[in-house]
């Protein structure tokens, strides 16, 4: 192929507020190439298409199309150049219908008026072209995240864009709509379209990228011909390291069932999930965006409610209508959004890592707030899970990515009864070396005896730490592996297929 | 996947076709209970006239809410733009009514163009942002009248406009809904505030200029307050610095009635009218039906509670409904 560059950038530079999302990288893509797009979460991918969107606007650097330097000031200047993108979460609007969510920004318009009917046409088309279950005139928000996403995709074409950006379009597919996929991608391939395709899929790269870009801590790691390059070598320009030593995982002793829950069932999120945890085990569960797993631990707990289920800690059964409950039972949820979820970004350290037992602490008949206890406990905590903070007033907002995630395990700890953790993509947006230093946290509360049920979308991460692994698809729980058996295609195999087999049994 | 819906399920699932059936449904209880006395050309012209305000500016509040606004200032804008005119008119200055009533719509439209501005440019909370010029605008109006009213003798040729008989305010009416319905659904603009409202942050990302689209809202808005301030003055045939004090929310419940979100995104032109449409038949037949006017504001709430929560249960329902249609 020759070097015949659609989009060159060069030296991009991007600077949120306290970090450096992009350092100096680049990227090249040739006319009519599908080029992957490669790294751990944060490795500054997302901010990287946002730069060529015209979402963010880089520091430094040069941005080049067909050659010519261009300046995008806004997402109206990219997609008039011909680019269009599909993010990772679908930016739709839940209540205007299928239609409107393709053509918004670029109606058909006559005498200044909207041709509702030709777009509706020109909606079906689309759709069709992507062998579409659903009609352009429904409402966005009662599709599913899949039909979502093709939407999306439909958008993209609707632009008659020449590069295509696809942000991670294979995380809320099924297998067989992924082939879909593949297949689209390779038919505007021959098209002559331009592809960028972001994925985390070792098999998505391999089905219909030519080329590899690989990113790490917002640098740019090198560019790989996708047929020279063997994975073991790409994992490793992707985490910069060997993976062995990134999971310090401790040999405990499993002791006897701390946590069970069995028949969790709610409508259209998750349906009979049944999970046990044992003493100083860690249990992960792993699937697809979508799979239920937030939705299902988050109703054990209390958060949201559950049409039916059972769950026991020690073999009792407890009755959990809200958070306090399952916290009443020993049950601690780290949650996925620690930002709103799990801090309270504007409070000092130490007020956040109390707030769960401040009732407790405090004095006398009105409550009055132990402002000594409190400080003791929380500065206790905080050191046992090594935050880098100087003072327990500093605020949460203060701190990284990672070490706001070891306040919120300070946070747990503080709670004496807890029984069992369950973490949601602890380390998601977490650096590396802090990644590491929340695993060696899990390692020591698995020795000292608490049960742990992590749930999580990296691979790595679920091979590297869980004891036993249960894999979910479609609101289902399709299996569960032991850690010898367990391997990333296996798991991947069951996230999707299993639980379309199944269906198709039950629907037989 | 697909089914085809039954002509019931079509009425009940669509917002403004049940508010048919219940408003047909009231007509026919009110009729009743008022002895055949209700539906007579006369009173519904009234029910009309004495809302025409309501009405109009429940068109700005459609799509003040739509893009997840709320604007309170509207009737403090009306009395200050009202008042403005009938100063005009007590000293002599002006007398032309088409002239006092584009004065009007300009005041109004300053006055919602600076809410827009502050709440889009400033991040201000609309909430907060037109509570400060609820008190402003309605100051203005005490401050340039020095507490004084402009009386019916003041504004005798202007007041012809609104009087009982006229046809004015119902072509008024006419025209700013015609306008409204084509504007929302069949141009960019209208259909750039459902996106706004349904989802900014895509809405941005799909090139639409956010802040222009909320200031040109809270612009439109004033403006409709601001012509409501001249219509109020030929309605009613007085300017006073207190005049629809309070009525914004009357406004606000009208939408609501009608299905608009509070929470932005979803409503329409057509549910607004029979919101509003809804409202002013109640306050005309209590009466009729021998309530006294002591129990319309305990009436009214009820209502406004009621129809919010059947909607609710509707819309649980309906998300119900789409999430059983996902394959476990």
């Amino acid at each position: 192929m020759s070097d015949d560059l659609i989009l060159e950038l060069k030296g991009i530079t991007k600077i949120f507020p306290g970090v450096k999302a992009l350092d100096q990288v680049q990227f090249q893509l040739r006319r009519g190439e599908v080029h992957a797009l490669m790294g751990e979460n944060g490795a500054g991918k997302s901010t990287f298409i946002k730069v060529i969107t015209g979402v963010h606007r880089a520091e430094e650097g040069h941005m080049y199309l067909n050659g010519q330097e261009v300046h995008f000031k806004g997402p109206k200047d990219a997609l008039e150049a011909g680019i269009a993108a599909v993010y990772q979460h679908p930016t739709t609007y839940p209540e205007l219908t299928v239609t409107e969510n393709i053509f918004m920004g670029h109606e058909f318009k006559k005498n200044g008026l909207i041709q509702w009917r030709a777009m509706n046409q020109e909606a079906k088309k689309l759709l069709d072209r992507l062998d579409a279950d659903f009609k352009p005139t429904e409402e966005m928000g009662a599709l599913s995240v899949a039909q979502q996403q093709m939407v999306e995709i439909a958008k993209a074409l609707s632009t008659n864009a020449k590069i295509i950006i696809l942000d991670e379009p294979t995380a809320a597919l099924a297998a067989n709509e992924s082939q879909r996929l593949y297949r689209i991608v390779d038919q505007l391939r021959d098209e002559g379209v331009s592809i960028i395709f972001i994925s985390h899929r070792m098999e998505d790269m391999y089905r219909v990228a030519s080329r590899v870009t690989v990113f790490r801590d917002a640098h740019y790691i090198g560019t790989y011909d996708v047929d020279k390059i063997t994975t073991p070598d790409l994992i490793k320009a992707m985490v910069g390291r060997e993976i062995s030593d990134m999971y310090p995982k401790p040999d405990v002793e499993i002791g006897k069932e701390v946590f069970r829950f069995e028949g969790m069932t709610r409508t259209g999120y998750f349906k009979d999930v049944a999970m046990t945890v044992h003493a100083g085990e860690i249990v992960g569960v792993t699937g697809l965006v979508g799979a239920g797993r937030t939705e299902t631990l988050e109703a054990v707990c209390g958060i949201t409610k559950a049409d039916s289920g059972h769950v026991f800690v020690d073999g009792k059964e407890v009755h959990i209508k809200k958070p306090a409950d399952a916290m009443k039972a020993g049950i601690v949820l780290l949650p996925e959004n620690r930002q709103t979820q799990g801090l309270i970004l504007r409070w000092g350290l130490g007020d956040n890592v109390i707030l769960p037992i401040q009732d407790e602490l405090a004095k006398g008949p009105f409550k009055v707030k132990n402002e000594k206890k409190e400080r003791e406990l929380s500065k206790k905590y905080l050191e046992e899970v090594d935050t880098k903070a100087v003072t327990i007033f500093d605020p949460a907002s203060s701190l990284s990515g990672g070490n706001q995630q070891k306040v919120v395990v300070a946070k747990a700890l503080v709670q004496d009864n807890m029984k069992v953790l369950i973490m949601d993509e602890p380390t998601k947006g977490v650096d590396v070396g802090a990644k590491a230093e929340i695993y060696s946290i899990m390692g020591d509360l698995a020795k000292k005896g608490y049960g742990i049920l992590m749930i999580s979308s990296e691979m790595p991460e679920i091979l590297g730490m869980s004891d036993r692994i249960y894999t979910m698809c479609k609101g289902r729980v399709t299996g569960c592996l032991d850690r010898r058996d367990a391997t990333q295609e296996l798991l991947l195999e069951m996230s999707m297929e299993k639980g379309n087999n199944e269906k198709k049994e039950a629907a037989e | 996947m697909q089914q085809k819906k039954s002509f019931w399920k079509r009425l009940t699932g669509s917002r403004e076709a049940s508010l048919v059936l219940i408003l047909v449904a009231l007509l026919i209880v009110v009729t009743i209970l008022s002895g055949g006395t209700f539906l007579t050309p006369s009173n519904i012209s009234q029910i009309f006239r004495n809302n025409a305000l309501t009405m109009l500016m429940a068109l700005g509040m459609l799509c003040v809410l739509l893009t997840a606004g709320i604007d309170i200032s509207i009737t403090s804008i009306l009395a200050f733009s009202g008042m403005t005119i009938g100063l005009l008119q007590k000293y002599d200055i002006l007398h032309n009514t088409f002239l006092l009533f584009l004065i009007a719509a300009l005041i109004g439209t300053g006055c919602g163009l600076l809410n827009g501005l502050i709440i889009s440019k400033g991040k201000v909370a609309p909430i907060i942002c037109t509570m400060g010029g609820m008190y402003i605008w309605r100051g203005l109006a005490y401050v340039i009248s020095n507490n004084n009213w402009a009386s019916g003798a003041d504004v005798s040729g202007f007041s012809d406009f609104g009087k009982d008989g006229s046809v004015g305010p119902y072509i008024i009416l006419a025209i700013a809904y015609v306008v409204f319905f084509i504007v929302m659904k069949w141009t960019t603009f209208g259909r750039r505030i459902y996106a706004v409202g349904s989802n900014a942050e895509a809405a941005e990302v799909s090139g639409i200029n956010v802040d222009k689209v909320i200031s040109l809202v809270y612009m439109i808005m004033g403006l409709l307050a601001g012509l409501s301030g001249a219509l109020s003055v030929s309605i009613y045939a007085s300017a006073q610095p207190n005049m629809q004090y309070g009525k914004e929310m009357d406004v606000i419940a009208a939408c609501v009635i009608g299905g608009v979100s509070m929470n932005g995104g979803r409503g329409s032109v057509v549910g607004t009218f029979l919101g509003a449409l809804f409202y002013a038949i109640v306050a005309k037949a209590l009466p009729l039906v021998g309530l006294e006017s002591i129990w319309q504001n305990l009436i009214k709430g009820i209502i406004v509670l009621a129809v919010v929560l059947l909607n609710v249960l509707t819309q649980r329902a309906m998300d119900r409904a789409n999430l059983e249609r996902r394959e476990l």
